[in-house]
């Protein structure tokens, strides 16, 4: 009789089976539109030029050596992500009152913020404060905060299918609803996975109602530099809900937009009122990291370190972002621009106004099994495509069988 | 920054929160008593000033040591021009592979059967992390987990964090300095059928007092009476005696004896890889298919903490695991941090006689592993602290990878002085 007899078998996370799926399928023609990591028109996984020259002067070092970091990570890591976030200038790092967690990748970062707000937000172990996470999202944010101990994990309206653009009056609505304290997750820029992303404007409003409901901001920036080719565009919502006077937890992912997708790059960015809050949050922070991974890992962080920190290889870094936004903005170009040439059916000028490395591309369930199914062009059930897939070899053949799809399957 | 202002009142400069900070209730949290340690001798001035605190092997200049094997191993890997391209849930395929080898045993036939599954993990830490959240989540015969007394001090807070019921068996016998053999007996032959026993593999952190194989027999036998399930612990794999299979014995032992274990493992120490944080979780399951069942869970366990973990230190270590003449390599070096271990502790009882000392050291040869138990009671910690500037636990344990040739004579007088 086994302890573990009862044990169910879980289905597989999704985005897995799909690479999974794509990897068996024979197909020469194979187009893998699923996972979210960064490819060259070549189709090749791209280890940034300037992560290259960074590594070798790691191996090089001969001072460095393999001991722990401290709990929170690397110092000179998290100041400088932190930075990169909120800007040279931001008040807050002026007034002293940012602190930062090293964390494993943004999950980590997230995993962390959450189990902090667990036991220190609206309350001691509150589990009963409704998260909110919009509709749709990146499927992990459900399970890290629900794993977090958060019973009120829920949606806030976003995605307009319809209009294929963001449902403003829903997402404003919500806000007025939520019950006060309630906390928000908001993607920071290219949302993932609709690529939609609201306008300032409209950023300046969803500021106003949480500011005036008393609503926790905690955003997820995942792309910063990957989805305009410009970091501090990308983080303008960010720097200006600072500007707002909020308190707010900032995950921030190193894995796409250095590449390191592997090394497990993150930070939690905390913006509190004073320096002392600050503390006390950290002190508390480091009780957490202790009975989840003790320290984090110190390769990527180093590596992102130098790069921050060092002014040529800073612009280098910059540079090479550009090039894997630039090239996703021109799979965007000229995939809308094949689609209007084939005359197929529906608008599909969404694909050029969303941003980042995700597009929505409004295919329904059943379209997508046929683009699996008949095409072998892999893609999620949601439609969601990783545009980064799309090459120019490639994109004629996507163009055209999305357009097959769409005539045959409704 | 320029914003718009279309329809909308916009301020120009910084407003504040209408309401006091969310964190105002958020209290300070204790220090942590090893940092605290660590903090204070950074700030002594004495040069002759020891830090016994530290949980990380040093050299015999006193200096961290980065494997000869690890640097030849990560020349490999740059040479290879890998891509950084994300991990399965489960790490690196060829780690896993090579941790459970390790663990297990090359004629193991857990190994053959594929009944086992080993998941990568950040450390020993994310291994003990995970295990105790499949415990809570799926053994749900028994929540309460039973530590030795004592145990590693981040054991409880793991275990609670992921909401077992903390509880304890006599093992330390502080009148010995050495294993409570008939104690720990007493206490498991009471523990409730399935309940979960945590057992350090070898070189028990922080006394350093293991069971010897006799002992560890009876024990076996004592915890498959009480249908208990075993966790252990093996973050010194090597490390401790200096040989891989020795260290790994009561590991092997357990599992041909039946018991279905769960094992933590950490390859922290015995390959100076603290800060890559590479580490393995193994559950022993009945079947192959059990194995699948618990795998596709270990997952969905895994993804909302961290998605999927580091490559470098997996890549590393694999490397060395897989490549026979750095695996040569590593069995040398790892031997030779064994070895100097053992050295300090016979100088180091030598040197106490040699004072003058009346006492019986012999505890300090038999212990093993980083960790020396040294019977010290706090009074003495702090005067050893305070008039000699040797930093260590109030609960008198000193790390042995502080100690160097240079400075055990300094320590065997200081230790000597508060102690006579």
């Amino acid at each position: 009789m086994s302890l573990f007899g009862e044990v169910p078998q879980a289905t597989p996370v999704a985005v897995f089976k799909l690479s999974n799926d794509f990897k068996e399928d024979p197909n020469p023609m194979k187009v893998n539109l699923g996972v979210g990591a960064y490819r060259t028109d070549e189709g090749q996984p791209w280890v940034l030029p300037v992560v290259k020259k960074v590594e070798k002067i790691i191996v090089a070092d001969n001072s460095l050596n393999h001991e722990y970091l401290p709990i929170l990570g690397l110092p000179e890591f998290r100041s400088s992500a932190s930075k990169i976030a909120l800007g040279e200038d931001s008040p807050a790092i002026q007034e002293n009152r940012v602190g930062a967690v090293q964390c494993l990748g943004g999950t980590g970062a997230l995993k962390m913020g959450a189990e902090f707000l667990r036991r220190w937000y609206n309350g001691n172990d509150n589990m009963k404060t409704p998260v909110y996470v919009s509709a749709p999202t990146w499927e992990n944010h459900n399970s890290v905060f629900a794993n977090a101990g958060f019973e009120d994990v829920r949606p806030y309206k976003y995605w307009d299918a319809e209009k294929r653009g963001l449902d403003l009056a829903g997402f404003l609505g919500d806000l007025e609803t939520a019950p006060k304290h309630s906390i928000f997750v908001l993607h920071a820029c290219a949302h993932n996975p609709t690529g939609t992303d609201p306008t300032h404007v409209e950023w300046m409003q969803v500021a106003e109602v949480m500011k005036r409901r008393k609503l926790f901001v905690f955003f997820d920036s995942a792309y910063q530099g990957f989805a305009s080719g410009c970091l501090d565009k990308d983080a303008w919502a960010v720097r200006y809900f600072v500007t707002q006077g909020f308190e707010m937890f900032c995950a921030q992912s190193f894995s796409k937009n250095f590449g390191l997708y592997n090394e497990r790059v993150g930070n939690l960015t905390i913006v509190a009122r004073d320096a002392d809050n600050v503390r006390r949050v950290l002190s508390q922070m480091e009780k957490i990291v202790r009975v989840n991974w003790s320290n984090p890992p110190s390769q990527g962080a180093r590596l992102v370190a130098i790069t921050l920190n060092t002014a040529e290889l800073f612009a280098e870094w910059k540079d090479n972002v550009k090039t894997m936004a630039d090239r996703v903005l021109l799979m965007r170009a000229s995939l809308q621009a094949k689609l209007q040439v084939l005359g197929t059916p529906g608008t599909w000028d969404h694909i050029t106004q969303q941003i980042g490395m995700f597009s929505f591309t409004g295919l329904n369930p059943k379209q997508v099994e046929y683009m699996i199914k008949e095409r072998s062009i892999y893609l999620m059930a949601s439609g969601r495509i990783n545009m980064c897939g799309l090459t120019t070899k490639n994109i004629d053949y996507v163009a055209e069988s999305i357009h097959e799809t769409v005539v045959n399957v409704q | 920054m320029n914003f718009p202002t279309e329809g909308l009142t916009i301020p120009t400069e910084i407003t504040t929160t209408h309401w006091a900070s969310w964190w105002g209730g958020v209290q300070m949290g204790p220090p942590d008593p090893i940092l605290g340690v660590s903090e204070a001798f950074k700030r002594d001035t004495s040069p002759k000033k020891m830090n016994l605190g530290v949980g990380a092997y040093r050299d015999d200049h006193g200096k961290p040591f980065v494997l000869d094997c690890v640097r030849k191993a990560e020349a490999l890997i740059a040479s290879k021009q890998l891509d950084k391209e994300y991990l399965a849930i489960g790490g690196l395929g060829d780690f896993t592979k090579s941790c459970a080898l390790l663990a297990l045993g090359a004629d193991s036939e857990v190994l053959k059967s594929g009944r086992n599954i080993t998941v990568q993990t950040i450390s020993g830490t994310g291994s003990l992390c995970v295990g105790a959240n499949f415990l809570s989540r799926f053994h749900s015969a028994s929540c309460d987990v039973y530590l030795p007394k004592p145990s590693w001090g981040n054991h409880t807070p793991i275990f609670r964090d992921a909401g077992m019921q903390l509880k304890a068996y006599r093992y330390y016998d502080p009148s010995t300095c050495g294993f409570d053999f008939s104690g720990a007996l007493d206490d498991i032959s009471k523990m409730p059928e399935k309940s979960v026993i945590m057992l350090h593999a070898c070189a028990h952190n922080p006394t350093g007092v293991d069971p010897k194989p006799e002992q560890w027999k009876e024990i076996a036998d004592l915890v498959k009476k009480r249908d208990l399930l075993v966790f252990f612990d093996m973050a010194y794999q090597g490390f401790a005696s200096g040989d891989i299979d020795r260290d790994a014995w009561a590991v092997r032992h357990f599992i041909e004896q039946g018991h279905n274990i769960v094992l933590s493992q950490s390859f922290a120490k015995n390959m100076g890889l603290y800060g890559e944080r590479v580490g393995g979780f193994t559950v022993v399951c009945n079947d192959a298919e059990e194995a699948k069942r618990v795998e596709s869970q270990l997952k969905i366990l895994i993804r909302p903490i961290y998605s999927n973990p580091p490559m470098n230190g997996a890549r590393i270590a694999a490397t060395i695991l897989n490549t026979p003449d750095l695996y040569k390599i590593w069995l040398e070096e790892v031997h030779g941090m064994a070895n100097r271990i053992i050295k300090m502790r016979e100088q180091l009882a030598a040197n106490l006689k040699s004072e003058g000392s009346t006492h019986n050291w012999q505890h300090v040869i038999d212990q093993i592993g980083m960790f020396c138990f040294t019977g010290l009671k706090p009074e003495q910690v702090e005067r050893l602290t305070k008039e000699f500037s040797v930093y260590m636990t109030k609960d008198g344990r000193i790390s042995m990878a502080g100690v160097t040739s240079g400075n055990v004579g300094y320590l065997a007088h200081g230790i000597h002085a508060v102690t006579k």
